[in-house]
């Protein structure tokens, strides 16, 4: 297994303001926002991603717009910024959200250039995007699949044609002349991941041989993993654990206690990142047919997407450490702790070879912080790279 | 009744009622509602003929979702030539009056007057300024607040109503983002070529529409040649809906001079 560090690089000092208001996304004004806060914080989370590779692990970046919840509004510019402070991990971006991106053949070159500038250490996410992103980008929902799918297309063969300039007249997207310069390290692309929670987005992942990742939900996991390796059957090939990941929130510390403290603190993260003014929640068209006649039925009841062993939605907002744990959601303890949390949800998944770790999620202090990334690597880690070896790599079949 | 009618390839749901001077109604963003009084008490006038939009009720979005609102008027006058329908009254509320006035810049052949109720389409002031409400940033409370004079009358009990009406609410929702999502429930070029509406067109506009005001339909009123605009007490956005005796009786008065 490898497992990919992760922060959102979260602007923490305004949460508590932003729950007072009921949303801590899209119209929460940027005057709780302190510029000199902002540029402390923005450095001290890329140390901790520097530390990440001096101590063995990978690094995932994302982005979000218009939130107290990420600083991150752009996955290159971050990337771009960690390749040149680190040698060794291997860059892993969750991703572009390129439904949402005027400009598909933008997202190509600066993928490429990443991929150039780390030396082909780029992974490279192309996912949907949270409903409360369709706001700040200003991207029609009811065509949001169309438009990714369109955008999907168009950037991989943007990056792997080396005979162009091409053309391309879609529905969304129109040009002339395409012709990257650079085109990426990795040949054809570097490998590309989705996310989703849906047992649909597990069979679309498999019909292009993705990595595919689900986060929080144990409950969502096993269902979008199996749905991979049955399409991935009926087309010929067999998914090895390299094609899974999963993400979710780590705290470990030399006793229980104070893993589960650190642990608390980061699942912060989880309980804030739902809150967000109704409206914005479930834009026209994002959710299926289905997902909204009950959402109808229920009053609009909003439960966000973690899920307990049987599938009932959990509040996030209020979750105890316990229930995060119960649910899939957190990791936390004794390394051992750790270990065995991990290794029970990956059984029980059917095997995974990539663990997301969120292990910083806002009040999470720099000192802490750094101990449970170390800590985590030295103790922790080693034990799962060792997790279902037998099924790391996936055929040769499976590259297209 | 309502029928399915084929019209150049699109398969559209069609309720028809009463005799008379036909009068092609497009119906608001919200939905037709054929079960609500305005299209009775206008069948009581006219044969009132109201498709459902593409997307909406049962029916698929035109061309897969690939099309948008000057593919709706070019069916809907499509539509008008396969019914035959010769002196036919026009009417279109909200997201149905946008339509109703992108047909009418492309032919008004077939149409004697125009009703256009608090109809969305058009953009009059600033680049920083709204002139449409952003009704899809409100809470369904604040929504009702700003589209009715009396926000009770437009609540609905979800929780009662039958999954396949339910599933036409969501569907109609997607299809209004699908339609008017950006530039937000307008065409840019609309209002350039309001002049070319040369039948009779009557405003019909709600004293507390808080969605687009009665300041907004003054401004239509100025681009259509000759247009009145009526005001109605006690309504918001959908005087139809909030008033409809009010409204059938200011719609049939101007097309017919009749006091219904």
């Amino acid at each position: 297994m490898r497992v990919w560090y992760f922060s959102e690089m979260a602007y923490h000092p305004a949460w508590e303001e932003g729950l007072k208001r009921g949303s801590l996304r899209v119209v929460l004004p940027n005057a709780n926002y302190d510029p000199e806060i902002g540029h402390q914080l923005l450095n001290r989370y890329l140390d901790e991603f520097r530390l990440c590779d001096e101590v063995g692990l990978d690094i995932m970046v994302n982005e979000h717009h218009s939130t107290s919840t990420c600083l991150t509004i752009s996955v290159p510019m971050a990337l771009a910024v960690i390749a040149r402070e680190t040698k060794r991990a291997r860059l892993l971006s969750l991703g572009t959200p390129i439904a949402n991106r005027p400009d598909p053949v933008r997202v190509a070159e600066e993928m490429a250039w990443l991929d150039v500038l780390s030396g082909g250490r780029l992974e490279m996410g192309l996912v949907k995007g949270a409903p409360y992103e369709i706001a700040p980008a200003n991207s029609n929902p009811a065509t949001l699949m169309r438009r990714y799918w369109e955008a999907h297309d168009l950037i991989l063969k943007a990056m792997s044609t080396t005979s162009g300039p091409f053309s391309w007249e879609g529905e969304f997207f129109h040009y002339r002349n395409v012709n990257i310069w650079p085109r990426p390290y990795q040949q054809p692309t570097p490998p590309v991941w989705m996310t989703g929670l849906s047992p649909e987005t597990g069979r679309m992942a498999a019909e292009h041989g993705h990595v595919v990742g689900t986060l929080l939900s144990l409950s969502a996991a096993g269902p979008m993993f199996e749905a991979y390796r049955k399409r991935a059957q009926e087309l010929g090939w067999t998914a090895g654990a390299d094609r899974f990941a999963y993400a979710g929130v780590v705290g470990v510390g030399a006793t229980r206690e104070e893993g589960l403290r650190r642990a608390n603190l980061a699942a912060d993260y989880v309980r804030t990142s739902v809150v967000v003014a109704e409206p914005f929640t479930n834009p026209p068209g994002y959710n299926s047919l289905a997902a909204n006649v009950a959402a109808l039925k229920s009053g609009g009841k909003r439960g966000g997407f973690v899920r307990d062993r049987n599938g009932n939605p959990v509040d996030q907002r209020t979750a105890s450490i316990e229930q995060l744990i119960e649910s899939g959601t957190c990791f936390a303890g004794t390394p051992d702790d750790v270990y065995n949390q991990i290794k029970g949800l990956h059984d029980s998944v059917g095997g995974f070879g990539n663990l997301l770790m969120f292990g910083q999620g806002g009040f999470l202090d720099h000192a802490d912080t750094v101990v449970n990334i170390t800590l985590f690597a030295e103790e922790v880690l080693p034990r799962l790279r060792e997790l279902s070896p037998s099924r790391a790599a996936t055929q040769a079949a499976a590259a297209q | 009744m309502t029928q399915t009618i084929q019209v150049g390839g699109t398969v559209l749901e069609l309720t028809e009622r009463g005799q008379g001077r036909p009068l092609l109604f497009l119906h608001a963003g919200e939905g037709l509602a054929p079960e609500r009084p305005w299209l009775d008490l206008l069948s009581r006038h006219y044969r009132v003929i109201a498709p459902t939009h593409p997307g909406y009720g049962t029916s698929a979005p035109i061309d897969g979702g690939a099309g948008g609102i000057d593919d709706l008027a070019y069916l809907y006058l499509d539509l008008a030539r396969e019914l035959g329908l010769e002196g036919a009254v026009l009417v279109g509320a909200d997201l149905g009056g946008w339509i109703a006035a992108e047909m009418m810049v492309r032919s008004s052949a077939r149409f004697s007057s125009l009703v256009l109720v608090a109809p969305l389409g058009i953009k009059l002031r600033g680049r920083d300024e709204r002139d449409i409400a952003d009704f899809h940033a409100m809470t369904r409370a604040e929504y009702l607040e700003a589209a009715w004079a009396d926000p009770a009358k437009g609540e609905v009990d979800y929780a009662a109503l039958p999954d396949t009406e339910l599933a036409a609410i969501v569907r109609g929702r997607e299809a209004f983002a699908l339609y008017g999502w950006k530039p937000y429930m307008h065409n840019p070029r609309l209002k350039r070529w309001l002049h070319r509406i040369d039948r009779p067109t009557l405003l019909l506009w709600g004293a507390q529409d808080g969605i687009v005001t009665p300041e907004y339909g003054e401004g239509w009123r100025r681009e259509i040649p000759g247009a009145r605009l009526d005001i109605v007490p006690a309504a918001g956005h959908f005087p139809h809906w909030e008033q409809p005796d009010d409204f059938v009786q200011r719609l049939s008065a101007f097309i017919d001079g009749r006091n219904a």
